[in-house]
Formats: structure tokens, sequence, C-alpha cells
């Protein structure tokens, strides 16, 4: 029992960044625009989160900067897909590829160093809760807030203004626009807040889990968050299930690690991916129809008003 | 009114030109609506109508000429300015968002609506406006579980409810049944006594002659014509279209339909939603006829005619040609047993666009002599059957190099038509073969089929336009929902009102219950 709470809490805070990043993209998506490159995004966050930490000793400044970083590249992919009307699978990849390449350079000097972090705290109350209580309410803050951002995101799609407004735009910027909506603005908006969500995953990993770091510490996890994404048929709850899913497996693994059993670690380490692919694998046989009525139909498409037919 | 003084029109557009990269789509144009008339907007494909409508409702920014609201010059930089001005525009295929609810449709992108969406008390106000103007329709559905029709009115109650005082109505009728659009034209009515203006774009002169006040025509791009509808005629006004006498009628040589050589039995098909689409169609084909298909958009047609040359999936039935069975065969065998089959959507399966026209005339054979030889495609040949086919159809190209993107729907069609039956056709399965065409491609495009006809080739032809089938059809069988209403053995003899009502799901024995003694021949009524 002991052992089970401890994995199943260990599952929620492993699975908290893929859970912000898929986040986010559902955000960039649901407006149209396809953002690959939350790898790169990821990365960065991770660095300049833990690089603002330890310069100035304050962690919560690692998070707003990684937030503002992730911002700045979700604005770059906007220019290039929104008003260049560019490749949005390539400037993705191309943001992967920045990224690694970026923090893995300027984040020479942070190799070895550590920083006090984020500790956690319990809910009252909440806490004493069996079972539940010390999965989900003894984490951190950042946990809680991704909590309350799942609420809040699936509640902002369904009952309000801009939520139907930015549904109407990935769904069909056509007639979004004839209908008097700023079908550009609003695009950029999401995007650049959906990459600030995915950079503030990266620099969760860095700046409260880890509190090191280290050259490709998001180890794929962005990629994971791009099929969370198709898992959760762009609904926030089912996010949080894939995520926590990854977390479990993730925590299941290191667990085994621990306890040294015989099997080889690099296997073990395989484990998240091999669920991910297996998911992923059911998910297209069972769901597949709903998966493609759920996706947003102007998915990854440019769109110009006096583009003729 | 006051006499002699003219009233300020609702909206004035002076001197409108319009050019998209080199083209002129508008020159000088110059038009106007009032309050309380429905002003006709005629012309032919490519004369600048819609885009003339969209300078209106500020989707494209003119490059020379003024619009004036009321009197007062205005400058639309995006559909909000003009929705904001009182404009609305109805598209044809009505600019709405599937996923959305009715409701949620209605108040996109509408200002001053609250963070939370007050869902009740909008619902309430279209009820409203519903009943005011004659548009039921059910506020919590989502679109995507709409009839055409209903759609319409949706897009229509739309403009309402931004208080559009204009509303341009784009092609209201083509997608529409009979009933339906009698609907329409009372909703109209009311909308005109209420003091709006309408434009109404159209092709179809009976309806423009009986529902229209004013009548503008456009040909080229520039003003060609306008007249008060009751001071005006038809012809008249189809020589100012078109710019020149075109006789409207077509003649059908009556004949003798030979023997079946096509049979369909039990036919069934999903779409690509995995629903059923063809719940269990069942007829034949028979040599020197056309054997038509009503229906309106999205009653199974598509999945029909991909069922029938092999592209989609039977999911039950058979398909026989002479002793062969060709049930759930690949493409290729229908071809070659002399199956064409001309699409409705011309330029995604009908072509290769970005290919040339000499590369696209041998789609279909060039896996065989004599444009093959060996692994190797003969060039020459191909180029010298594309000459053949442009000279023979009349396609207006400007080389075999040319890409077929480049060509004009009326053109690429009649390339189409040339491709498909330029070797003697055995049986032709042909889909909306001039939607979208102007009158001199349409013509033209009906001529080949009834050519066809007479050399002896058994057609199916699947069209919404009824006029179109009852001018064609030997036999016209009625689709509704994946399954036929009935086949009418002598359609010419049978009111569009019955038709419209087996369109709209009535069976055969009912729509014809009345009329019984004169359609005696309609016994053919299928499963």
């Amino acid at each position: 029992m002991e052992t089970l709470v401890s994995i199943l809490a260990a599952a929620v805070r492993s699975g908290t960044p893929i859970l912000y990043a898929t986040l986010g993209e559902i955000l960039t998506e649901k407006c149209g625009v396809m953002n690959l490159g939350l790898e790169g995004i990821m990365l960065m966050g991770a660095f300049s989160g833990f690089f603002v930490s330890l310069s100035t000793g304050n962690p919560w400044l690692g998070l707003a900067a990684a937030f503002g970083v992730g911002m700045c590249l979700g604005l770059i992919h906007a220019f290039i897909s929104v008003s260049l009307g560019g490749n949005q699978v390539v400037c993705g990849l191309a943001m992967t590829m920045f990224g690694g390449g970026a923090s893995a350079l300027m984040g020479r000097g942070c190799i070895g160093m550590t920083i006090r972090g984020i500790d956690g705290f319990s809910i009252p109350w909440f806490s004493e809760l069996p079972l539940v209580g010390r999965v989900f309410f003894s984490q951190d803050v950042m946990v809680y807030a991704s909590y309350a951002l799942v609420v809040v995101l699936y509640c902002f799609f369904t009952a309000t203004r801009p939520g139907m407004n930015l549904r109407a735009v990935g769904e069909n910027p056509k007639a979004a626009d004839a209908m008097g909506l700023p079908v550009a603005r609003i695009r950029y908006l999401y995007t650049v807040l959906g990459a600030g969500l995915v950079a503030l995953g990266g620099a969760y990993i860095s700046v409260i889990y880890n509190r090191f770091w280290a050259e490709s510490m998001t180890a794929g996890r962005g990629w994971i968050a791009v099929a969370m994404v198709i898992f959760a048929v762009w609904n926030p709850f089912q996010a949080a299930l894939g995520a926590y899913l990854f977390g479990g497996v993730e925590a299941f693994q290191l667990r085994l690690q621990a306890a040294g059993t015989s099997v080889p670690t690099p296997l073990l380490m395989m484990l998240p991916y091999v669920m991910t692919i297996l998911v992923l694998l059911f998910i297209s046989i069972g769901k597949g129809r709903r998966v493609s009525l759920s996706a947003p139909a102007a998915l990854g498409a440019p769109f110009h008003r006096e583009e003729r037919e | 009114m006051d006499e002699g003084k003219k009233s300020t029109p609702l909206v004035e557009m002076r001197g409108i030109t319009k050019r998209f990269s080199g083209v002129t789509a508008n020159s000088d144009v110059n038009f106007s609506v009032e309050a309380g008339e429905v002003h006709a907007l005629l012309g032919e494909h490519g004369a600048g109508k819609s885009t003339l409508m969209n300078v209106l409702y500020g989707l494209y920014a003119p490059d020379g000429g003024r619009i004036f609201v009321a009197g007062r010059p205005v400058t639309f930089r995006s559909p909000r300015d003009a929705i904001a001005a009182g404009i609305g525009m109805v598209h044809q295929n009505f600019m709405l968002v599937q996923t959305l609810t009715v409701w949620e449709n209605m108040i996109l992108g509408l200002k001053g609506t609250p963070f939370v969406l007050p869902g009740k008390k909008i619902q309430n106000r279209i009820a409203g406006i519903s009943e005011q103007y004659g548009l039921e329709i059910d506020p919590r559905a989502a679109v995507w579980q709409l009839s055409t029709g209903e759609r319409q009115r949706v897009a229509i109650l739309q403009m309402l409810y931004r208080n559009a005082r204009v509303l341009i109505l784009d092609e209201p009728t083509a997608v529409l049944t009979h009933q339906e659009a009698g609907r329409l034209f009372r909703t109209i009515r009311r909308m005109t006594e209420e003091g709006h203006g309408v434009v109404f774009i159209s092709h179809k002169m009976n309806e423009v002659m009986n529902e229209t006040r004013r009548v503008t025509v456009l040909r080229g791009g520039k003003n060609a014509g306008a007249a008060m509808t009751a001071e005006t005629t038809g012809e008249a006004l189809a020589e100012m279209m078109m710019g020149r006498k075109v006789p409207l009628d077509l003649y059908r040589k009556p004949m003798r339909a030979g023997p079946a050589v096509f049979e369909a039995d039990d036919l069934r098909a999903l779409n690509d939603r995995g629903l059923d689409a063809v719940g269990g169609l069942s007829f034949h084909l028979r040599q020197n006829e056309i054997l038509g298909v009503a229906g309106i958009a999205g009653n199974g047609q598509r999945e029909l005619c991909e069922a029938l040359v092999g592209l989609r999936a039977l999911t039950g039935g058979t398909v026989r040609m002479g002793g062969a069975n060709l049930t759930n065969a690949s493409p290729r065998r229908f071809v070659d047993r002399g199956v064409r089959y001309i699409p409705g959507d011309r330029r995604g399966v009908g072509m290769a666009p970005g290919m040339d026209i000499s590369s696209n005339a041998i789609l279909r054979r060039y896996w065989s002599k004599p444009v093959a030889s060996g692994a190797f495609i003969d060039w020459k040949r191909s180029e010298k059957l594309s000459r053949q086919i442009i000279r023979d159809f009349n396609v207006s190209a400007p080389s075999p190099r040319t890409p077929v993107r480049n060509l004009s729907g009326g053109n690429l069609q009649k390339f189409l038509m040339g491709r498909e039956l330029s070797d003697s056709p055995k049986v032709v399965i042909v889909m909306h073969p001039t939607w979208g065409l102007d009158v001199a491609a349409t013509r033209y495009v009906r001529e080949q089929l009834l050519a066809q006809r007479e050399a002896g080739a058994a057609i199916l032809l699947i069209s919404e336009d009824l006029d179109e089938l009852l001018a064609l059809s030997d036999r016209l069988a009625v689709l509704y929902r994946g399954r036929f209403m009935g086949i009418l053995a002598e359609p010419e003899g049978v009111p569009p009102e019955k038709i419209g009502l087996m369109m709209a799901g009535t069976w055969i024995s009912e729509a014809l219950k009345d009329s019984a003694p004169e359609n005696g021949s309609a016994k053919e009524a299928a499963s």
C-alpha cells in the first residue's frame, strides 16, 4: 500500500511537465496552429528557468522567465505560420532543433550546479483524504496550479465567448473571418500563450523536479506531449489522464531500477515511450474515428482572406 | 416613398474595380440596393458577381471605387465593418462552424457578448426572430446535424440577428428543393416588408422574373445592363448576360432504350465516417438511355458513384456487367470493361491539377498500348492524344504542356469529358457535370452527354439541378438518404412539386397519389 501510494504520488509529479506541455499544445492546436517545436521549447524553458533561479536565487523568477522565453518562441512560430503562411511542420521541427542546440550551448556553465527549488506543501483537510490525499494533495504549488489549469481550460473552451471564438477559428477560419473575428490576432494570442505553458512544463523539470540542469534533460517529453494531445482528443481532462499514465510508468520503472532488478536499465527506461506508442496504436484502432472528428478541422492550414479557389 | 424625389439607397457602390494578380474581376461597376426591394444580380460564372458582393461585405478590398451606406461614404477593412454598417451576406456554402451549435454560430464575432455565454437568453432571442420571419430552427442543434435547407436558415438568421438591413443571398436556391425554395421566397418577402433590402444572386431566370423588383446584369466584370424586372423579359436578360443569343432549349432525340448492360442489385456502402450512405439500391443501366438521379446534396450521391466504379468498397449487393461479376472489383477492371467516370470533384478526383494536359490525358491508359511501350511512356503519343481531345472537345488551352490547374472551370470539364468519352464508352457515370459552368459550357456538356446516348452508351447522370435532369433523363430516380424513393419512367410528365416531395423523403406511391392515372408508367418503384 505504502509503495503504491508513493508510486502514484510520483506519477503525478513526473506527469506534470507533460501535462503543462500537452495543455499548451491543446490551446495552440484548438485555434488551428500546429506547433511541433514542443521539445525545443521545453528545453529552452528548462534552461532559462534553471539559469534565472540560479543567478537570482529566486525560483519563482525562474518560472516566470521560462514562461516569457516560451512566449517569445511562440511568437516566432506564430509569425512564420500565421503572418508568413509558412509550413508549420517544418517550422516546428526547426524550433525543436534550435531549442535543443541553444539550450545545450548556453547551459554549459550550469552543469553540475544545483538550486534550492520550490518545496511542496500539503493542502489542509484535502491531504488527509485516504489515498487521494497523499497522491494529489501533498505536492507542490505547480502541481496544484496544473489541476486548476485543466478545469479552467475546459470551462474556457466550452462556456466562454473567447473560448468559442478560439474553436471557431480552428474549425473554420473562413467562417470566423466572415463573422468578423480577427483570425490572425486570435491565432497569435493562443500560439504565444500555448508556447508559454509548454516552456513552463520544461521549467518544472529543471526547477522543481530535478533541481539541476543537464543537456537534453526533457528526454523526448515534448514529443510525448504531442502524442498526448491526440490521446486526449483535445480534452484537458483526458490530457491529465494521459500525462499521469506516462508519469506512472516512469515512476514505476524508476522504482524497479532502485530495487535493483536484473532487467537491464536501458530497457526499463524505454518503458514509458513504448507505452506511449502502444497507447497511440490502440487509440488509432479503437477511437480513430473520434480522433478525426475532434481534431480542429483547420489544424495546420494557413489562412489568407483573399485567396481564391 | 416620395413622388418624384428619389429616396437614398440603403447601399450604393460606385465605380468598383477589383483585380486579382493581374486579372480584373470587377471594372468600374455600379450597383445599389433600396429599402424594401429584391434586387437581382445576374451574370455568368466569372462575370464578377461574387467578387462584387465580397467587396460589399468587406472580404475583398476594392482597388478603385467607393461604397456609400445611406448616402455616407464608408470603407470596409473586414466583414466586421460591413456587419456594423448593417450589411449581411449568406454565402453559397454558408459560413458556419459545423462543430458549434446554432446559437453559438449566431453570436460568433458579435460585439458586446458577455464573457460567460448566456445560452438561454440568446436562444430566446433566436426564437423571436425565427417566428417573425418564418425561419424555424432548433437553436441547440449542432450545425453538422442540420440539412442544407436548415443550414441556410441558420445563415440567414445569423445576419438578421446582427440587425442586417441589407442581405446578400449568393445563389440561395441552388441547394434547395422546390418546397424549400418556396419557403425561402416567403421569408424574403417578409424581410422586404420589414424594410430590408435583398440582393439576390441567381442563374435561374424564372426565379429572377418572379421574385425580384430590379435586375442588374454583369458581363466580364462590367455592368452589362439594368432593368426593372416588370419591364424586361428572360430572353432579353439572357442576351445581356452572354452578349449574344444562345438557344436555351436542347433537343433530345426520341430513342428506344437498348438492352441492360450494367446491373446493380441491393447496393450498400458506407460514407467516410463509417455510416450508412447507400442503403440497398437496385437498378440497371440500358444502352441509348440516360438514367437521372435527383436528390439534395449529401444523400449518398458521391458514395453511390464511387461504389459503381470500384472506388468505394461495397458492404452488400452485387454489380454485374453482361456476364461478368464486378462486385468489389478494382477500378481498373471497371475501366477495362468500358465504364467511364466523370466525378463531381473535377480537380481533386478527376485530374492531377499540377500535371500538364498531356499527362492528365493518359491517366486512365498509361499502362496499356499504344501509350505505354514496355516500361516507358510514349510522350509523343500522349501529346498527340491530348491535342486530339483539345480539338474535338473545343478546349481552350495554350498547349498540351499547360498545367491543368490553369484551365478555367469550363475548359477543365470539357477536357475531362473528352478524356473519358473519346474511346466509345459503354457505361458513363457522371456527377454534377455542369456545376459551376457558364451557360455556353453547360450547353456544350449536355450536348456531349446526349451524343453519347445516341452513340449507344448507358449513362447514369447524378445532378442537383432538376431542370438539367428533366431535360436529359429518359428515366429519373430520386435519391433520399441512400435509398431510391422511386424511379419515374416518364419524368417529363411529373410536376416538379411531386419530385420535390420525393427528394424530401416521400415514397413514389405516396407522392404520385393524386396524379396516378397519367403516371401509370411509374410502376418501377424500387426497394
